[in-house]
């Protein structure tokens, strides 16, 4: 186990300051997230425009430096993205987070790929999984128009 | 017995975990094992196995001695008036969803109210939440104080003629604070009220009389008492006991079957259908006995003063801020810390081997009362020392110093 590999610089930094952290004007799909085991809460907001690119993407929530971490960095890399890559990105990083080593997509710059590959530390925590993929499958969710509230137990 | 070397009778210290030595702080979600225990379970598995009260051969006899052996212990433990007072059931959920549900059948309708406290473990609303949907009847909720206690009168200004159940915690599994059960229970049958006690955190850390509480119910969990798990007790006052209908049907139970129907067995057997934990109740059997020779008073003080020096060193430590400040408080110390999220408090602190628990400890209720998503929780046992709380305190350090980067 290693706790710097879990607790990098970056992971603190967006942990601490969130980024988007709040919820925007116009949105135009949203979804929320819950892990009932130890309360972490995400609530995941989207404007997605008529050629269906993500002009904003924002979320509310509170939970452990890991999950909202993970959410603050999510939401920097998908803006401007358009829904397939979107889709793409996350399977990509739930991927890389259960259990390939690296990120496989080609959308990504070295600077994204370092800023997901922060998070690959949880790997060696398994309770600290879904700390992690929450916002991500919340994320779907809302692309998806899902009315339920996305629930990490039911989750792998 | 010493006190001070009382973590030898318990093998799970001598292993490391994870390279460390096992600093155990979670008491109050479940205790370790003393050998004495574990070698019951092992014993009567490999010399003396047998189901109890079915057959006449002699291990069968002998098991079903010694699983009444253990019955007979408890109700002199809690001093209950009768040995078929005490109810073996799975757990303190079982032992509550019991009552609820019996106590529901027979004696609740639309309107009736239950009064529970906002200290409640999930076990003790959930199975009372069923009755909302099923006879209509209403919740309510005695309120905490800002120490995060239960007092008198909160329990009064919520008692109306409505009011069919008092159902509260001994020992809060959050804030430390312990009920005045007593004073509640004599208040509640001043207006006919029976009183359940969800004595889960109560039972392995104070003394306990049943006859001088006066309660009717009081439920206990073997597995935090350093017994085996699987196994719950439900002490139930005898008229109660009789009163209430059967749970739970099946072999063990009945008295005489036949196809037009059925006719239930005396007390105790009435609450015990089916296969019970035959080996789990023998062994805790050794539970009890290995907290009679320390003695209850003996673990109370050493608890206390263990709880009292935690409250001081945490209370030293800036940051950290505790939940709850309770006159009379049980040895659970939850605490947040500035800026740093529990679940993250819980892994760092695992890596020093200092095991906690963070969440909402099966309290949202309280949580959300209180405004915080979780805390993280340090809980006592009989086996831990000062230097375990030092080392909680360390590794507390050891997270400040991780997120001031
Ligand atoms: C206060 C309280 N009530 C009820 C329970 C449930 O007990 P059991 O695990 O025996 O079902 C617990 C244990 O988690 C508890 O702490």
């Amino acid at each position: 186990m290693n706790l710097k590999e879990l607790y990098q610089e970056i992971i603190l930094d967006h942990g601490k300051n969130p980024r988007n952290l709040k919820k925007s004007e116009n949105f135009n799909k949203d979804a929320k997230g819950h892990n009932p085991l130890c309360g972490d809460k995400v609530h995941v907001f989207l404007k997605i425009d008529e050629d269906k690119k993500i002009s904003d993407i924002s979320f509310e929530g509170s939970g452990c430096a890991i999950s909202m971490a993970s959410a603050s960095i999510m939401t920097d890399l998908m803006k401007e993205k358009n829904e397939k890559e979107v889709k793409e990105l996350i399977s990509d990083f739930l991927d890389m987070i259960k259990h390939n080593p690296e990120l496989k997509s080609k959308n990504l710059d070295d600077n994204e790929k370092t800023k997901l590959m922060s998070l690959s530390g949880v790997k060696q925590y398994p309770m600290r999984v879904k700390c992690a993929t929450l916002a991500w499958h919340t994320l779907t969710s809302a692309i998806n128009n899902s009315q339920n509230e996305t629930n990490s137990e039911k989750l792998d | 017995m010493m006190i001070e070397n009382i973590k030898k009778q318990f093998p799970i210290f001598s292993n490391k975990v994870q390279n460390n030595d096992l600093v155990y702080l979670d008491s109050a979600n479940s205790s370790q094992k003393p050998q004495v225990v574990v070698d019951r379970i092992y014993d009567f598995y490999t010399k003396e196995f047998s189901n109890v009260g079915r057959s006449v051969h002699y291990l069968a006899v002998a098991a079903t001695n010694l699983y009444e052996e253990t019955r007979t212990l408890m109700q002199k433990y809690i001093n209950a008036k009768d040995p078929n007072e005490i109810v073996f059931t799975k757990g303190a959920t079982e032992a509550i969803n019991l009552v609820a549900n019996t106590f529901g059948q027979k004696f609740l309708k639309e309107g009736d109210e239950i009064l529970l406290t906002e200290l409640e473990h999930h076990s003790n609303y959930v199975p009372w939440h069923y009755l909302r949907r099923s006879k209509g009847i209403q919740i309510k909720f005695a309120e905490i104080n800002s120490d995060g206690e239960i007092s008198l009168e909160s329990i009064e200004r919520q008692i109306n003629r409505n009011t069919k159940m008092i159902a509260i915690t001994h020992l809060s599994n959050v804030t430390g604070a312990i009920l005045p059960i007593k004073e509640i229970t004599q208040l509640a049958h001043s207006k006919n009220i029976p009183v359940l006690v969800d004595g889960c955190q109560g039972a392995p850390h104070l003394k306990l009389d049943m006859q001088d509480i006066g309660c009717d119910f009081y439920a206990i969990s073997c597995h935090k008492m350093y017994g085996p798990t699987g196994l719950g007790i439900l002490y139930a006052k005898k008229k109660w006991l009789e009163a209430l209908p059967p749970y739970q049907g099946g072999g063990g139970m009945i008295k005489e079957v036949n196809k037009e129907g059925i006719t239930f067995g005396d007390l105790p057997n009435k609450y015990e259908a089916g296969t019970m934990a035959t080996a789990q109740v023998i062994a805790f059997g050794e539970s009890i006995k290995f907290l009679n020779k320390i003695g209850i008073e003996n673990i109370e003080n050493h608890e206390s003063e263990l709880t009292k020096y935690g409250e001081e060193v945490l209370r030293r430590n800036n940051s950290v801020k505790l939940v709850g400040n309770p006159k009379n408080k049980g040895s659970v110390l939850s605490f947040t810390l500035d800026g740093i999220h529990p679940h993250d408090i819980a892994t760092i602190l695992d890596e020093d081997g200092v095991a906690i628990r963070a969440g909402h400890h099966c309290c949202q209720i309280l949580h959300d009362k209180l405004g915080l998503p979780a805390t993280a929780r340090a809980s006592l046992g009989v086996y831990n020392t000062k230097e375990d709380i030092d080392k909680l305190n360390e590794s507390i350090n050891k997270c400040k110093d991780i997120f001031s980067k």
